[in-house]
């Protein structure tokens, strides 16, 4: 099983950097990262913190929206565009099963957006390590962004390959992954805000809204960054809704949802007839 | 006959698209090293059946057995060969590292990879992205993995579209080795061509149904095809020879004949009979064309 996953997986890896997908994401993702550590270097001085921890604060508003694209991106084509050319249907009639297959190309595009993550956060973390400073605290908060930014992303490379899947074509496809951003990264926080102002710091905005916020993989990323670190939650405002919840809550929810994904994947999977 | 004889075994097989049923009691049987023709219009069913035998699609009814196993299950599956009509690959790899990576899927070791490069013609191309191959290197290289490890079936779904004459030979010369190795081949096509022609036996899809299953010979003798006989008359003996032999007149000098085989060589000493009248004779048999049309329920010309 190892060796034919890894088949897939050697193949796959070598298209993603022959499309030039691997170069093009990491380039993506250091140029918002260091144009936004930068950027955002100003409240270093009042709020009595070092330019990294401020540089985490803003990587993570960053790669709660870059990360879920860049995966989308990668994933949405894995099934439809291969039954769209034609190469679905010989690959499947060797011994492989489909789950082996879906595996490969997981592990093919992990790598592809851990290169891309670690490369961009990183090296914008150094440079704001060089020009500010950083402690130990802040180093321990970008290992912890960039370990769940992969997370995240692997989340949506699993919901990339269900939406391809379940769409008969790449541009359907296309369209449902950009669907699936929508919701989950941008409207579902918009109607949360919504129901909180509705709701105007009632039982729902007390005990209802923070488990809701950990259900969502975007926002359980941004709740574990931020209840990770004090500074960072300092940065970033966000330390109300996260003191609500117990500490497992957050992080359980994002070492869930890949698992969950890739099961909704390959059941979306199995119903593909190339 | 055990399961374990007969490489590829199918009985009774239906299929149904909702209300269309495209597939209606089909019974094939291949044996180890037999060539098997399938022939049929566009639509008659034939990729729908070979989708089934690979497990790709689930049958409405009847069984198959591939070496002994279920279609699509993983030994069912390591026996399979399958070349399909469009063989399509992924434009950014090489030939060689896409067959490697088939060889790795199949269980094989990478090494068998140059080896079947070569078998197909294609190693001073090994190196280049499959986006630069022209068609029919495609196609040799779905040959090429269609030849990975050791099939006891090959499906073969219109090996010859895009092929040139001189990669046509190399293939009968493919197809023949897999079959003195032992490997059951289905070839399916929507002519009868001559590579058809050269296999064991030839089976004919219609209308979702199987319509003949016999070797090109037995074939040939049960349609009992009339043999057409050209005759050019001299100049203004045209009608006197249609008088005396009948047929249909072609043009202002031409008679045309049909004959059984029985009655040819009768017919031909009558011809003969008629003397200067007739200045040349052609024999038409009939053509694998006018077979297929015959099988399909089409008026032969």
């Amino acid at each position: 099983m190892i060796a034919r996953t890894m088949a897939i997986a050697a193949a796959e890896f070598r298209i993603q950097t022959r499309n030039r997908w691997l170069a093009s994401a990491a380039v993506l993702m250091l140029l918002f990262a260091l144009a936004l550590t930068f950027a955002g270097s100003a409240p270093t001085g009042s709020l009595g913190v070092d330019l990294l921890t401020v540089a985490v604060a803003s990587m993570t508003t960053l790669a709660v929206y870059l990360a879920p694209f860049l995966a989308l991106m990668i994933a949405f084509d894995a099934v439809a565009g291969e039954a769209e050319r034609g190469t679905l249907g010989l690959t499947l009639t060797y011994p492989l099963s489909r789950g082996e297959m879906l595996l490969g190309k997981f592990a093919a595009h992990l790598a592809v957006l851990a290169i891309a993550i670690g490369l961009g956060l990183g090296a914008a973390g150094a440079a704001a390590w060089l020009a500010g400073g950083a402690g130990a605290e802040s180093l321990m908060a970008l290992a912890r962004l960039i370990a769940t930014a992969l997370l995240l992303g692997a989340t949506f490379l699993a919901l990339g390959y269900a939406a391809s899947a379940l769409s008969g074509s790449g541009a359907g496809a296309a369209g449902l992954a950009v669907g699936l951003w929508l919701v989950l990264v941008v409207l579902y926080d918009l109607g949360l805000l919504g129901a909180l102002v509705f709701d105007d710091g009632g039982a729902f905005t007390s005990h209802v809204f923070p488990w809701l916020l950990a259900a969502n993989p975007a926002d359980a990323f941004r709740l574990w960054n931020v209840a990770g670190s004090q500074n960072v939650a300092l940065v970033s405002g966000m330390a109300g809704a996260g003191a609500a919840l117990p500490g497992w809550a957050a992080p359980l929810s994002l070492f869930l949802w890949p698992v969950l994904a890739l099961l909704l994947a390959r059941a979306a999977f199995a119903r593909v007839e190339p | 006959m055990t399961d374990r004889d007969t490489a590829l075994a199918i009985a009774g097989l239906d299929k149904s698209y909702g209300r269309a049923r495209v597939l209606d009691g089909i019974a094939l049987d291949v044996e180890p090293g037999e060539r098997v023709a399938l022939l049929g219009h566009n639509g008659a069913g034939k990729s729908t059946l070979i989708k089934l035998v690979l497990g790709l699609v689930r049958p409405s009814g009847g069984s198959i057995r591939v070496a002994g196993h279920a279609p699509g299950s993983a030994p069912a599956r390591a026996a399979t060969a399958y070349l399909p009509e469009q063989v399509a690959f992924h434009r950014s790899l090489t030939g060689r590292e896409q067959l490697t990576m088939f060889a790795r899927l199949a269980g094989e070791h990478p090494r068998t990879v140059a080896p079947l490069l070569e078998r197909v013609g294609l190693i001073d191309a090994a190196d280049r992205r499959i986006g630069t191959y022209s068609k029919g290197m495609r196609q040799r290289l779905g040959l090429a993995q269609a030849l990975l490890g050791r099939r006891r079936v090959a499906l073969l779904d219109e090996p010859t579209s895009g092929l040139d004459p001189i990669s046509r030979n190399d293939l009968y010369a493919v197809i023949d080795e897999m079959a003195a190795n032992g490997t059951a081949l289905l070839i399916a096509s929507h002519a009868l061509t001559e590579l058809e022609a050269r296999t064991d036996r030839i089976a004919i899809m219609a209308g979702g149904r199987l319509v003949a299953d016999d070797s090109l010979a037995n074939l040939a003798r049960a349609a009992a095809l009339p043999t057409r006989i050209r005759l050019t008359a001299r100049e203004g003996s045209a009608e006197a020879v249609q008088a005396e032999l009948g047929g249909t007149r072609a043009n202002g000098r031409a008679v045309e004949l049909h004959c059984t085989t029985e009655q040819k060589m009768a017919q031909l000493a009558r011809v003969a009979g008629l003397g200067d009248a007739v200045r040349d004779v052609e024999m038409i048999p009939p053509s694998l064309e006018d077979l297929y049309r015959h099988y399909c329920g089409e008026k032969t010309q």
